[in-house]
């Protein structure tokens, strides 16, 4: 039941985090910004427009922000938050949580492809080549914490931690997993180092210019899923660095939330004081993100 | 207290990365800078309920030479010698880490058949003691430039400094002391060194002074 309850927040609150990401930015740039919750004015008007489709696409443009949405929800059934079980959890899932993101990340290449232009072709090499490198070191992360604690489901991984766990003996480790899984939070979600959200230039953007050509309802899927992810991957980073258990599930709920808009400021703080990476460097980061997991696996073998 | 141990450990590990990824002079450096920093209070944490005043002293001799000495000799040298701010790597980045992660895993695999007597809660230090000598070795290899091979063998040393802390408390002080100075006249002497060649040949890369004829 408390698993429903995960899933509905994670729907319900997701777009608000990154209003916050917005609205820090905007305070660091000395601008009021805009309304907290102006990604939700923006999907709903979005989804009362109608979706115009070129006559060069296929079904498979009209797929793409379907497949990618539906993989990012049903990837969030897999995921506690906090205190808070999964709704489903078995061992193994979190083989299916990376497989299910890279199913999205598929359509949305797919549907990129699609459309026949040369922008969007460069934007799915791109998505593709990023993920390339950041899913290795997002598996080895969480191959590590499986290896610390024994457990193979994504709620076993997250159900022994607590801040005694964090300072003990094999809390480095885990601290090695949390920092891996922040640079693949980062990449995985278009964010500064790795892409810039805000680029209005067709040939540096990464993740942005694959949405080009989707607009109504399509877009507000794709917006919609890009909040759902940042909330999955964010939930897996929080669930390390702050492991707070609470009695009751509403507590616990506030408590994921409280630590899932703390990550939003912190990576509107992060967005409004480094530039972005040139592209060439992106590759030397993502491997020493996994290097960084490679590390963290080693450690938690070894670890009693 | 085992977990500030095991972050420092942890730490040492990420400069030997850090070294190995990174593509400025300075950063190299810096990096080790850090490690020596991190190899200094290591021994003072590890021994904490039995402080004694020979092992402050140790520790604080080996910080101040190098976290301190050391890194303003060699950016000393980079500045005088008006040297390039690139590694020139024989290498590439993304290799190098790579080949850092393979000793790591030899290190892990060598470490767990040499258990140290009267270490066994320093039971990170010995893998760590052997990748830090590993990357060291690499770096005299992997580099082209005679400055970066004066940062590898620094590191060596580091390594070498490392393994003996699992008997610090057991060593004469008068080796380890006698080590530093050692060290100490080594890298103020290449220091001397790197002038030299950069001033005779406009270049410092080790693998073109083989055109040295008389």
């Amino acid at each position: 039941m408390s698993g429903l309850f995960h899933l509905l927040l994670a729907l319900l609150c997701a777009p608000l985090l990154l209003g916050v990401v917005n609205r820090t930015k905007a305070l660091f740039a000395g601008r009021a910004g805009a309304p907290l919750l102006q990604p939700y004015f923006d999907l709903l008007k979005l989804l009362q427009k109608g979706a115009v489709y070129s006559r060069t696409t296929s079904w498979v443009f009209r797929a793409g922000p379907l497949v990618s949405l539906a993989s990012t929800a049903a990837a969030l059934t897999l995921l506690p938050l906090g205190g808070l079980p999964a709704l489903l959890a078995f061992p193994g899932d979190l083989v299916l949580f990376a497989g299910l993101l890279g199913l999205g990340r598929f359509f949305t290449m797919a549907a990129a492809l699609d459309t026949g232009s040369a922008f969007e072709g460069m934007g799915a090499s791109r998505e593709a080549w990023y993920s390339v490198l950041a899913e290795p070191a997002l598996l080895l992360a969480l191959a590590a914490m499986a290896k610390r604690s024994g457990q193979l489901s994504l709620s076993g991984l997250y159900a022994g931690l607590s801040l005694e766990t964090l300072l003990a003996p094999g809390g480095p480790a885990l601290l090695l997993a949390a920092a891996a899984l922040a640079l693949v939070f980062l990449a995985e979600n278009s964010r500064i180092p790795f892409d810039d959200p805000n680029t209005h230039l067709e040939l540096t953007m990464v993740h942005e210019v694959m949405a080009l050509d989707h607009g109504g309802p399509d877009l507000a899927f794709i917006q919609y899923g890009a909040a759902l992810k940042f909330w999955a991957l964010g939930t897996l980073l929080t669930g390390i660095l702050l492991p707070l258990r609470e009695a009751s599930p509403s507590l616990d709920a506030l408590a994921g939330l409280c630590g899932l808009l703390l990550l939003a400021v912190a990576v509107g703080v992060v967005e409004s004081v480094i530039a972005r990476l040139r592209l060439t460097k992106v590759s030397d980061l993502l491997a020493s993100a996994t290097a960084l997991a490679v590390l963290a696996l080693m450690l938690a073998r070894r670890a009693p | 207290m085992s977990f500030w141990v095991d972050a420092l450990i942890v730490l040492v590990v990420l400069t030997n990365l850090r070294v190995l990824g990174a593509s400025r002079l300075s950063a190299c450096i810096r990096a080790v800078a850090v490690q020596g920093a991190l190899l200094g209070l290591l021994p003072v944490l590890a021994h904490l309920d039995a402080l004694t005043g020979r092992l402050l002293l140790q520790a604080a001799a080996s910080t101040l030479l190098k976290a301190v000495v050391f890194p303003w000799l060699l950016a000393r040298a980079v500045r005088e010698a008006s040297i390039q701010l690139e590694v020139e790597p024989f290498v590439g980045y993304t290799a190098s880490l790579t080949a850092g992660l393979l000793f790591w895993g030899g290190a892990f695999w060598l470490g767990q058949r040499l258990p140290v007597p009267g270490a066994e809660e320093l039971r990170l230090l010995v893998p760590t003691a052997l990748f830090t000598i590993f990357v060291g070795l690499f770096l005299i290899v992997a580099r082209r430039k005679a400055l970066t091979q004066v940062l590898g063998y620094l590191v060596l040393e580091n390594g070498i400094y490392t393994f003996g802390m699992a008997f610090a408390e057991k060593q004469p002080l008068l080796v380890e002391l006698g080590i530093l100075l050692d060290v100490f006249m080594g890298v103020f002497v290449m220091g001397i060194t790197l002038y030299h060649i950069s001033r005779e040949f406009d270049h410092l890369d080790a693998d073109r002074l083989s055109e040295l004829r008389d």
